[in-house]
């Protein structure tokens, strides 16, 4: 997804307009405007950025990191086209996640291919204005033009805050424009002070005492940049602590010795710079707030946000609101899904035999009906589940709940190292591991989140379900389907106990992190917006299909070409036959001696194999090999009318003992459930960590775990005498 | 205002930890590391900020304060290391 390329579409194919001449840092004729989105998380930013761009957006990265970039294109006042940034909501430019870096960088126009914004819209909540103003201080010291939104100000005057938006105007030195995003009140305002022919830099700077500063401005001299991104520089170097300043020294050691020999200066006046600066910004915002601001005294009838607080952080009733709507959104993940699941089924089913009709025989149309339409099918058949998931997420994501949710849950995920924040990426994986890991973003200790990203595969995703059926009805064909449920269950908490326990490990061993520190912001209750639901909807499907997507598609496609070739002597023989003479079924022998300690055959490998692509790929697989669809091809004789649940508990070793024993049953259950074999997930995991490293060791990980599993079952229980 | 280490038990008031639900209290000082100071600082857990311990999660742990009329919600291990004066 070229991203800077959109951006240059948007530059030239705009006509020209006598605004960008006066405009400070892009030259004359260079086209528009570049406006940044910046502000704290749950501020109603990116309901800004959906407002003022509509669905003129697009969603890329930033290059070399995993953090989105959002790109919009909208009109000012009087139609002039602009770009606009939304970057990752910060609570501050001394950064702690790759999101609060990107925004920084963006910010500091440290960040390639993105120019340094020519205006910055400085979002801030209304209702929380002290803590808002924080990152606004900051913001104000990089001396760049800004207006600030004080967003759902109707929140705040309805919780009887009184703002006095003039005195604000005048403390901060820039315009302060009261906006109602929700529902577009202020959005002129807004436009007319975005559209501005001239942009001129805040007229005042927030105080910074006076041996920083000083300290600020001989190291900014040092620096090779403008003054204004100098001073910017120098500044927040100057405030790195020692860990920081260890990483950068070893490409500007000159710099950091600089910055090391003003830090010193400093402390040895009892300064520790960024304390005193953070304490000068409060000090300056408590003044602030005492002129502009009004709030409402102690002791008024409670929120909103307090009312449902006892409630749904109550030692009972939360835990029971807790599991009910968890359990709400797998049960519509699973059942209102099965609908168009079913039409996706059926239709490229349909389209692959009417093109199996109408094409001539040839390795074309093997190709189109037996490896990309399968393969696009099994892409899209995951589309329903994932819109769904993120449906839930984004609703209990904007309704301020999802907080709530860690707040319950960091207790429990921090017997096994990680914190609450983990916890939706690990229950998103029970749809499917991509959303999880792709959400593990939001987690911002860097170890925390490999270890959530490492141990997300192992929660039962949707894929397996297919294959969990057909072994359960294999192992126990005759038994009530409580049973079944039962084992079902068991599988599933199997991998949750895996994954627990392999966080666990990891959190002691590798991944050790003595910093991990929740701070977590309980944000009010809102009223989710059913338009921020809706965007992040499309923008997830949109990046599950391109991200994992064409992977699977691609190895669909691989897969095909190992079942397909090379092809039998004879045409005459079976699909089975044609299988077991293929590359499939080379690779399936080749890695017998591996899986028959596990007691499975070459069968049983080439479905391994081929799981790869999405795990219920086995079940087809398994098919094929047992020649079970029998109404593809004549001369499938011996298995017509048998399902592949009988054809598989009749199958026999050369010595006549059944292959599925079940011990092989049950070994193979756990095999599944523990082992990594989704290249969609291998393709996101490489993207979110920027590196093969974590997704190999997450693969030998896995497969190792899940081939020990395995073999203690399959051996194990021949010693204790079963079999 | 960086005290080192071994003065800690000399930092006055009692720690955020040691509060009931619903009581509020001045911040008067910290006994953590500067890294996780400053990041507390940055969320306006400033010197002499006023705080309210909210409530305590389901299981004991984490906790959740309002300062600076927001919730936040942190660990009992980082609470502790703030010090209080009851108000």
């Amino acid at each position: 997804m070229n991203v800077a390329h959109q951006v240059e579409r948007f530059r030239h194919n705009g006509h020209s307009h006598s605004h960008a001449q006066a405009h400070h840092s892009t030259g004359p004729g260079k086209g528009h405007r570049h406006v940044a989105i910046a502000g704290n998380p749950n501020c109603g930013k990116s309901t800004l950025f959906n407002l003022l761009t509509g669905l003129r957006q697009k969603v890329g990265n930033y290059p070399g990191v995993t953090v989105e970039r959002k790109v919009g294109r909208f009109y000012g006042l009087h139609g002039e086209p602009m770009v606009l940034f939304d970057l990752p909501g910060s609570y501050s430019l001394q950064v702690r996640s790759p999101d609060e870096a990107v925004s920084r960088d963006v910010l500091l126009g440290r960040e390639a291919g993105t120019p340094q914004p020519d205006l910055v819209i400085a979002v801030v909540d209304a209702s929380n204005l002290e803590r808002n103003l924080y990152l606004v201080a900051q913001l104000l010291d990089l001396n760049l033009p800004m207006v600030v939104v004080l967003n759902m100000f109707d929140m705040a005057e309805r919780s009887g805050i009184r703002l006095d938006v003039a005195a604000l105007e005048e403390e901060l030195g820039v315009p302060v424009i009261p906006v109602v995003a929700t529902e577009g009140r202020g959005i002129i305002e807004l436009k007319t002070a975005i559209s501005k022919a001239t942009l001129t830099p805040p007229l005042k700077r927030p105080p910074m005492p006076e041996a920083i500063d000083a300290e600020v401005r001989t190291l900014a001299q040092t620096l090779p940049l403008s003054p204004n991104q100098a001073f910017s520089e120098a500044l927040l170097l100057l405030t790195l602590h020692d860990r920081a300043l260890e990483d950068l020294a070893a490409h500007r050691a000159t710099v950091v010795a600089g910055v090391t020999a003003a830090q010193n200066r400093l402390k040895a006046e009892g300064m520790d710079p960024l304390c005193v600066l953070v304490e000068a910004r409060y000090e300056w915002i408590n003044r602030i707030c005492q002129r502009a601001v009004v709030k409402p005294s102690r002791g008024g009838s409670p929120s909103l946000t307090d009312r449902l607080d006892r409630v749904l952080i109550h030692r009972v009733w939360g835990w029971v609101f807790f599991i009910g709507a968890m359990t709400l959104m797998f049960l519509s993940i699973f059942t209102l899904a099965q609908i168009p699941m079913d039409w996706i089924d059926s239709g490229v089913h349909a389209l692959a035999s009417w093109l199996g009709g109408h094409l001539p025989e040839s390795h074309v149309r093997s190709l189109l009906v037996d490896g990309i339409i399968p393969g696009v099918g099994g892409v899209l058949i995951f589309l329903p589940q994932i819109m769904i998931l993120y449906f839930f997420l984004g609703l209990l994501e904007d309704s301020g709940y999802m907080a709530r949710a860690a707040f319950l849950m960091d207790r429990v995920m921090s017997i096994v190292g990680l914190h609450g924040k983990s916890f939706i990426p690990l229950l998103s994986s029970f749809a499917c591991a991509i959303p999880g890991v792709m959400a593990a973003r939001t987690v911002e200790n860097r170890n925390d989140r490999i270890a959530t990203i490492l141990v997300a595969p192992l929660m039962s995703c949707s894929a397996r379900i297919p294959v969990y059926t057909l072994m359960i009805s294999v192992l126990l064909p005759r038994t009530a389907p409580l049973t079944k449920a039962a084992m079902m269950l068991a599988l599933y908490g199997l991998g949750v106990v895996a994954a627990f326990s392999l966080a666990f490990v990891l959190k002691r061993t590798f991944l050790k992190s003595d910093a991990s520190m929740l701070l977590l912001e309980l944000p009010p209750y809102r009223k989710p917006s059913l338009r921020n639901v809706g965007v992040c909807m499309k923008e997830r499907a949109g990046l599950f299909v391109t991200r994992a997507g064409t992977v699977i598609l691609a190895l669909s496609v691989l897969l095909w070409a190992l079942v397909s070739f090379p092809k039998p002597a004879d045409p005459s023989v079976s699909r089975g036959e044609a299988m077991a003479q293929s590359f499939a079924g080379q690779m399936g022998r080749g890695i017998e001696p591996i899986i028959k300690p596990l007691g499975y055959d070459w069968k049983i490998g080439v479905g391994l194999i081929s799981s790869f692509a999405a795990r219920e790929v086995f079940v087809g697989t398994m098919g094929i090999v047992y020649n079970v669809e029998g109404d593809e091809k004549a001369g499938d004789d011996a298995t017509k009318g048998g399902t592949l649940r009988d054809t598989m508990s009749a199958e026999t070793r050369p010595d006549g003992t059944p292959v599925f024993t079940p011990l092989v049953c049950l070994g193979l259950m756990v095999f599944y459930v523990l082992a990594m074999q989704c290249i969609g997930t291998l393709a996101v995991v490489r993207r979110e960590t920027n590196s093969w490293r974590w997704p190999l060791i997450q693969i030998a990980l896995l497969s190792t775990l899940a081939w020990v599993g395995a073999f203690a079952v399959y051996q194990g229980g021949r010693l204790l005498g079963f079999h | 205002m960086t005290r080192p280490a071994s003065q800690k038990t000399a930092l006055p008031g009692v720690s955020l930890a040691t509060l009931a639900a619903r009581q509020v209290a001045r911040i008067t000082g910290f006994d953590l590391p500067p890294e996780r100071r400053a990041r507390l600082l940055e969320m306006g857990l400033t010197t002499g900020a006023e705080v309210e311990l909210i409530r305590f999660a389901p299981l004991g742990d984490p906790i959740e304060i309002e300062v600076r009329g927001y919730r936040l919600s942190l660990r009992k291990r980082e609470a502790r290391g703030i010090r209080v004066a009851c108000l």
